[in-house]
């Protein structure tokens, strides 16, 4: 878990103070800015499966999450929800990462962009809390704990840059 | 000059905002309710709603474990109760709830969370550990004589008490509790009760059932050191202090025939009187009921066979909060007769066996369900129900 968003704040007030006086560099990292919460993660026996959160960017730069992990997948990735190519609305993972604006609230939510489990190493369960590691582009990141539980939802069409087509979330 | 009326201090505008101060205390409702945002405190030494002052609408819901549901799932199922129970009582919808709109208003809502002796079996525990651990009072009733138990509405290994002034607010705290672990339990019978509609009665006046009769005059007062001893569990077994029980009675009126009794003689049956409650030998609700007065020759005014008298504890063992719930559905109508007290073989038993065996009521009430639970106590943020049982 981040544990220094108030040294954050004071960071960011300092810098801003700094910058109109003499331009110098804000020294908050991409991770300083994140505040992760209402964190869960549908359970699932096997296979995939989708992670949503609520993120807050309370820093004055956009920041860009380049990559998620979870101990319990050997591969997570950040989903976003488009156009097929047969016009139905399908997943597909985001090229180019997630960017969460300055002061802007971001929602990783079914029917939406989301953190997709690509692969369980073994079953979520409910009650269960799933770790999660965010990386940002400039290298920092944060942890945050995911509470499963069941969830009839979440069963976006999953179409992968390859033509494999799959279903997943049932 | 300065009329204020209501749409121009609901309207936007400057001059609205400026006699808003002046204005807000006539606007009635809407006021009362930013100053009471309708929040029980959930976490705490005792779960929430037992000595909360009972809220107008209430759904019990039994649970049933799932094949394969171990130890491991159980906690995971109380995990997710607390986590979301603790959202929804704060007006924000559980984790991924799918229609957070109908959370937004708590209506004082509170969850309750109890054990069956389900949680003590084979899946969970060990047989030698479930031993040390159960309550020695956690298994059904005894059968009593007037018992006309249905499964459907007996018996359960989990239970939520789910109660708030909004009925809508209760369905959707029991649909959001209940789907979000349904690999895990299901539902093997919801009751619902209401009482008198929130602001319709003064505070704390005790409700009517549909017999019309006042129900649950002889009460613990809240917050009371009587209430702190006859509800709350004093640690025993160990994991439980702070906790309590319930039992959960169906009791069918049949006002069929009880249609057939005149005033006077439902007042006898009872003891006590129908326009407030009082004992027959006194005015009011709360007089001290005179069990030795007679009439003019020499017959008891409150009959021995009578409710009350039958019900007047014989000792302070046999004292307990009652908390319960009218209900009428196709097949009836009836009480949601709930009991909590620290141990229910000293406590309740032996009233509710004293009333089995004669009350001059019973030609007119039938027990058609009948559980037991144990109510762990109450824990804090990041704690779960039962936390004591399965950390300890």
């Amino acid at each position: 878990m981040k544990k220094t968003k108030f040294l954050a704040f004071a960071a960011i007030a300092a810098a801003a103070l700094a910058a109109a006086g003499c331009g110098s560099e804000d020294p908050a990292t991409a991770a300083d800015s994140i505040v992760v919460s209402s964190a869960w993660t549908k359970a699932a026996e096997s296979g995939m499966t989708g992670a949503f959160a609520e993120l807050e960017n309370t820093g004055d730069h956009a920041v860009q999450i380049v990559s998620v992990s979870s101990p319990v997948s050997s591969r997570t990735e950040l989903h976003e929800m488009a156009p097929a190519a047969d016009g139905a609305m399908a997943m597909r993972e985001m090229d180019g990462g997630l960017t969460v604006a300055a002061g802007s609230r971001h929602s990783l939510a079914p029917g939406g962009d989301h953190l997709m489990l690509m692969d369980l190493i073994e079953p979520v369960t409910p009650g269960t809390d799933i770790e999660f590691t965010l990386t940002f582009s400039d290298g920092s990141s944060i942890d945050f704990t995911s509470q499963v539980r069941d969830f009839a939802g979440a069963r976006e069409n999953y179409v992968p840059n390859a033509e494999e087509g799959a279903n997943h979330g049932g | 000059m300065a009329e204020l009326t209501r749409r121009r201090l609901l309207g936007g505008g400057a001059a609205a905002l400026g006699v808003v101060g002046l204005g807000a205390a006539g606007i009635g409702r809407v006021t009362a309710r930013d100053e009471d945002p309708g929040i029980v405190g959930f976490h705490g030494t005792h779960q929430a709603g037992i000595e909360t002052e009972p809220q107008a609408f209430a759904s019990f819901v039994a649970l049933d474990l799932l094949p394969g549901t171990d130890r491991r799932a159980l906690v995971g199922v109380l995990k997710v109760w607390a986590q979301d129970a603790y959202r929804l009582t704060t007006g924000t919808g559980g984790l991924g709830d799918t229609e957070p709109e109908l959370a937004q208003d708590p209506a004082n809502l509170t969850v309750t969370v109890g054990f069956g002796p389900g949680v003590f079996g084979p899946a969970v525990f060990a047989s030698a550990d479930a031993e040390k651990v159960r309550p020695e009072w956690l298994r059904p009733l005894p059968a009593f004589g007037i018992d006309r138990l249905e499964d459907r509405w007996s018996g359960g290994d989990l239970m939520l008490q789910v109660c708030a002034d909004d009925p809508v607010t209760v369905a959707h705290a029991v649909r959001t509790l209940t789907r979000t672990v349904r690999s895990q339990v299901s539902v093997r019978w919801v009751q619902r009760g209401f009482r008198h509609a929130p602001g319709t009665r003064p505070e704390g006046a005790s409700m009517r059932n549909l017999m019309g009769q006042v129900d649950g005059t002889v009460n613990p007062a809240a917050g009371s050191t009587e209430f702190q001893g006859r509800v709350w569990n004093p640690g025993s077994p160990p994991w439980l202090a702070g906790g309590s029980s319930l039992v959960l009675r169906r009791i069918r009126m049949e006002l069929d025939t009880w249609d057939e009794l005149d005033r006077p003689a439902r007042e006898l049956t009872v003891g006590r009187t129908l326009s407030n409650g009082a004992p027959l030998t006194g005015t009011a609700e709360h007089d001290d009921p005179d069990f030795d007065a007679v009439d003019r020759y020499g017959i008891p005014v409150i009959p021995p066979e009578s409710h009350m008298a039958r019900a007047r504890p014989r000792n302070a063992d046999e004292q307990f909060l009652r908390r319960g719930y009218n209900y009428d559905d196709a097949d009836g109508a009836g009480l949601l007769f709930a009991a909590y007290q620290a141990d229910v073989d000293r406590q309740f038993v032996p009233v509710q066996q004293r009333l089995a065996d004669h009350d001059a009521l019973n030609p007119w009430i039938t027990p058609i369900g009948s559980a037991v639970f144990a109510i762990p106590s109450g824990f804090g943020a990041g704690g779960y129900p039962g936390e004591t049982l399965f950390e300890g």
